[in-house]
């Protein structure tokens, strides 16, 4: 079955976990951004949701660190972090141990991924899923790119990766949705934290909805970092979703800066071949 | 400079509950395990976030040890700007990567 979706959204933890300090607006203007981007997902109808994610040192770690992860679990644990201090509480959420594998194997054929058969889940899925299967009822693989410790996982790998996890949804019978979830220019838990280079970011969403391969691979981890944080990184997460939807362009439903979640709050899809 | 080590044991005490609690009970015993520098063990010992974060720790890990040693979100901000007032910019790691 053809890729049923393709999106990518933030994941910052002040989202869900600083909501009270926000303007009252834009929180609740970024939380209807994400209701109408779960509307979305939900109307293609999936039975599996593919989290491509930036993971922050919740399962690897330097001592053995894979460029690309993909989760092969019945179920996963989150969030990491302290309830309180991110606002979500700690949950079982189902997996798709035996999709995983299919998935993983055709992976395999094109990219060098690490499976895992255990995963703790930290804000940068679990914020995700908190407005996107609000229940925690739809099976979730959780996939990651190296996008904290370098030597990084380069950005052209990253969207071989996206057309790697395109080619084996497609092979598979479900109906798989993907989602990519990264922060744009952020500098996160630094003294820098809240700053957000709002040209840099509309500029990176303008390519990415163009989806335009050469402009979207054409960032320097050096130039990143000045511009964006090292937050930018994670960048990697939503190269992969236009490789996945290559061929295809997209629509960025709603960008905000909100500098107490500290990170300009995105919501986007690629516009794929209804199915 | 062991960097590595400072890390390893703060991802480690964000994952793990019983490491956590062997670390209040005797913080020397977990420290003595790890390869650390005596200013990397004294920051860690005395939770010195700001000197932490100036030695190189990403905040990834750092925040979650601040959280663990007590420090609300703006006291963890604060701490890490102090540490650069004091000791300098990073120096070594991620935020090293670039120099001005």
């Amino acid at each position: 079955m053809p890729l049923v979706f393709a999106g990518a959204c933030s994941h910052a933890p002040g989202i869900t976990g600083r909501a009270e300090r926000a303007d009252p607006e834009a929180r609740d203007a970024c939380y209807a951004a994400f209701d109408r981007l779960r509307g979305a997902i939900e109307a293609t109808r999936p039975e599996a949701l593919i989290v491509v994610a930036a993971e922050h040192f919740a399962n690897f770690f330097m001592n053995n660190m894979p460029a690309f992860a993909i989760g092969m679990a019945e179920h996963y644990d989150g969030p990491i972090e302290d309830e309180a201090w991110l606002g979500i509480r700690r949950r079982r959420i189902p997996g798709f141990r035996d999709l995983s594998e299919r998935l993983i194997s055709q992976v395999m054929q094109a990219v060098d991924v690490a499976y895992a058969e255990e995963w703790l889940f930290d804000h940068g899925i679990m914020v995700p899923l908190h407005f996107l299967t609000p229940r925690f009822d739809l099976p979730v693989i959780p996939a990651n790119i190296n996008c904290q410790g370098p030597p990084l996982t380069p950005l052209h790998r990253a969207y071989d990766f996206g057309r790697a996890l395109r080619r084996a949804c497609d092979h598979v019978p479900e109906r798989v949705a993907l989602i990519g979830t990264g922060g744009l220019s952020h500098w996160p838990a630094t003294p820098n934290s809240g700053k957000i280079n709002e040209a840099w970011d509309r500029d990176f969403l303008a390519r990415w909805a163009a989806n335009r391969r050469d402009d979207l691979l054409s960032y320097s981890d050096e130039d990143t970092y000045r511009e964006a944080g090292q937050g930018g990184f994670e960048i990697r997460t939503f190269i992969a979703v236009a490789g996945a939807a290559e061929g295809a362009t997209g629509e960025v439903l709603f960008y905000r800066p909100i500098p107490v979640f500290a990170v300009g709050c995105t919501t986007a899809v690629m516009n794929l071949a209804r199915t | 400079m062991s960097l590595y080590y400072v890390q390893k044991l703060l991802y480690q005490l964000n994952r793990d509950p019983e490491l956590r609690r062997r670390f209040a009970a005797d913080a020397e015993l977990v420290l003595a395990a790890y390869e650390l520098t005596t200013e990397e063990r004294d920051a860690i010992r005395q939770a010195d976030i700001g000197l932490l974060y100036v030695l190189g720790v990403n905040g990834q890990l750092l925040m979650h040890y601040a959280a663990l040693r007590g420090f609300e979100w703006a006291a963890y901000l604060d701490a890490m700007r102090e540490g650069v007032r004091r000791h300098g910019p990073v120096r070594t790691g991620v935020y090293a990567m670039v120099k001005d």
